[in-house]
């Protein structure tokens, strides 16, 4: 009989002592290295012999991954290392970008949480992941420590499959940048899962929404659609409904149905497409009355 | 095959091992330091009875590898009871029958003691949240829920 809970495979774990190394040893291993954050889906990965990876280089100690600033001028960073629990109870996140910490409450347990990181969420580009939708709607973006130097990486375009990314052999992300948030802006996070806490989402909802005089609503809402395509969904025609008609329940249906046509789910475990696609629509549309009734 | 000798403080006492790099922290409290109090039960991050406490924060010991350790502190349920005297989680844990078979008590235990440390005086939602990583295939939770109530009374009434 198969050992129901089996070991991890064998590997080798390093621990560069800078980025440079980390990067060169990637680069020189690339295929059968890979970085290692909190771990939580890598080894759940080895285990299930989805990965072979021979090396797993621990990037969590170098100088600012493991810091959360604020600053009032340019806004949050947030050190690739932090663990969710970390971001959930920073004063900066609550007061500032509570949505992101809303969103990354629902994933998993508290004790998963004091491992798994944001960036390792993002990095690990599942179509599941509860706070890429809150990352992308905020405007977050990467940086990335590769060999050719540092670079950034804005969210929207860096999601291609699930797995994949722009992040390229030697690549480290070393922190996540948000912007100041839109003035007055309210945000919501629905996920909707078989039980209420502690699963992955059938289907997750992200909406931000703020008074923008340049939309001929007088508002823009910024949308993400989680576990319905093989990347994060933004539902581009759903907002631009949103910022074009005045602010109706017509109009939110509208966007709402955009959104449905925008999914591409598929059947699996946790739900039927149809069923996701009906869901879509329903929860975009209590997302966007929430966010809208905290806007009055 | 790379090993590493790591230093380590577990409930109290310092530890010197030498493990391998696949190793993880749950594999050697049980099979190397014989601290077989916490649980294997799924070594996927799921039932949470592997929950150790690792510098004051919970985490499930079968996705820390034991490497990762080397300067931490580590508290297991071993390290709950003090010179014979139970934590008063463990004793409103008997008190209440929170306990059955008891194979998820060892993780239930710790991730109450960690909100109990973050919360000391936690509705029964934050309990719930709190231990929504702890499985139980017996009691059927409220007795843990009760349990946990009833600690954190006993802890709020010893320090008044
Ligand atoms: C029981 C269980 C429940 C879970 N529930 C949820 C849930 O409800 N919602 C959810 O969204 N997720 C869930 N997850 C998935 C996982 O916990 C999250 O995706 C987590 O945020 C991953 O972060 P990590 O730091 O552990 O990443 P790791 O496992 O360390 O890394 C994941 C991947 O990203 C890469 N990576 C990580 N960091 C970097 C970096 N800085 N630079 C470049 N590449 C990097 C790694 O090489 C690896 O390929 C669950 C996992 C488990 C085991
Ligand atoms: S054994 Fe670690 S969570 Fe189940
Ligand atoms: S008491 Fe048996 S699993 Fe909880």
């Amino acid at each position: 009989m198969d050992n129901p809970t089996p070991g991890l495979p064998k590997f080798e774990y390093i621990k560069p002592a800078s980025l440079d190394e980390a990067s060169a040893f990637l680069v020189d291993h690339a295929g059968e290295a890979r970085p290692f954050m909190g771990g939580t889906d890598t080894f759940v990965r080895l285990r299930a012999k989805a990965w072979h990876d021979k090396f797993m280089v621990d990037v969590k100690h170098f100088s600012g991954m493991n810091d959360i600033s604020f600053d009032p001028q340019h806004g949050l960073t947030i050190g690739a290392a932090v663990s969710m629990n970390r971001i959930i109870e920073s004063p900066f996140v609550q007061e500032h970008y509570p949505l992101l910490a809303q969103a990354a409450r629902t994933v998993a347990s508290y004790q998963l949480r004091s491992r798994a990181t944001l960036v390792g969420n993002i990095c690990n580009a599942s179509p599941a992941g509860d706070t890429l939708g809150a990352s992308i709607v905020l405007g977050g973006v990467l940086r990335v420590h590769g060999v050719g130097g540092e670079r950034e990486e804005p969210l929207t375009g860096f999601f291609h499959a699930p797995g994949k990314t722009n992040l390229r052999p030697g690549d480290i992300a070393t922190a996540i940048h948000f912007p100041l948030p839109p003035a007055n802006a309210a945000g919501i996070y629905i996920k909707l899962n078989r039980n209420n806490d502690g699963d992955l989402a059938i289907v997750g909802v992200t909406a931000l929404g703020y008074p923008d005089a340049t939309a001929a609503s007088g508002f823009r809402f910024k949308l993400a659609l989680a576990s319905v395509a093989p990347v994060p969904r933004v539902p581009v025609e759903a907002e631009a409904i949103l910022a074009d008609a005045p602010i109706t329940p017509e109009t939110i249906a509208q966007a709402a149905n955009a959104a449905m046509d925008a999914a591409t789910p598929i059947d699996d475990t946790r739900g039927t497409a149809k069923y996701r696609k009906l869901m879509v629509r329903n929860l975009v549309k209590r997302a966007v009355n929430d966010v809208w009734e905290k806007l009055q | 095959m790379a090993h590493h000798t790591i230093t380590v403080t577990i409930n109290g006492e310092t530890e010197i091992v030498t493990v391998p790099s696949h190793m993880t922290l749950l594999e050697m409290l049980r099979e190397e330091l014989a601290l077989t109090g916490t649980k294997n039960g799924c070594a996927s991050g799921e039932c949470g009875a592997c929950t150790v406490m690792m510098n004051g924060a919970p985490v499930n010991s079968c996705l820390v590898l034991a490497v990762e350790t080397d300067g931490a502190e580590i508290m297991t349920v071993e390290g709950l009871a003090h010179d014979h005297t139970l934590d008063p989680l463990q004793e409103a844990f008997v008190e209440s029958g929170a306990v059955q078979c008891g194979f998820c008590t060892p993780g239930m235990l710790i991730s109450s003691k960690s909100l109990l440390m973050r919360n000391p005086n936690p509705t029964d939602h934050d309990i719930r949240e709190a231990l929504v990583g702890n499985l139980c295939r017996c009691t059927g939770y409220v007795r843990i829920v009760d349990g946990v109530r009833q600690a954190a009374k006993l802890v709020a009434s010893d320090t008044k």
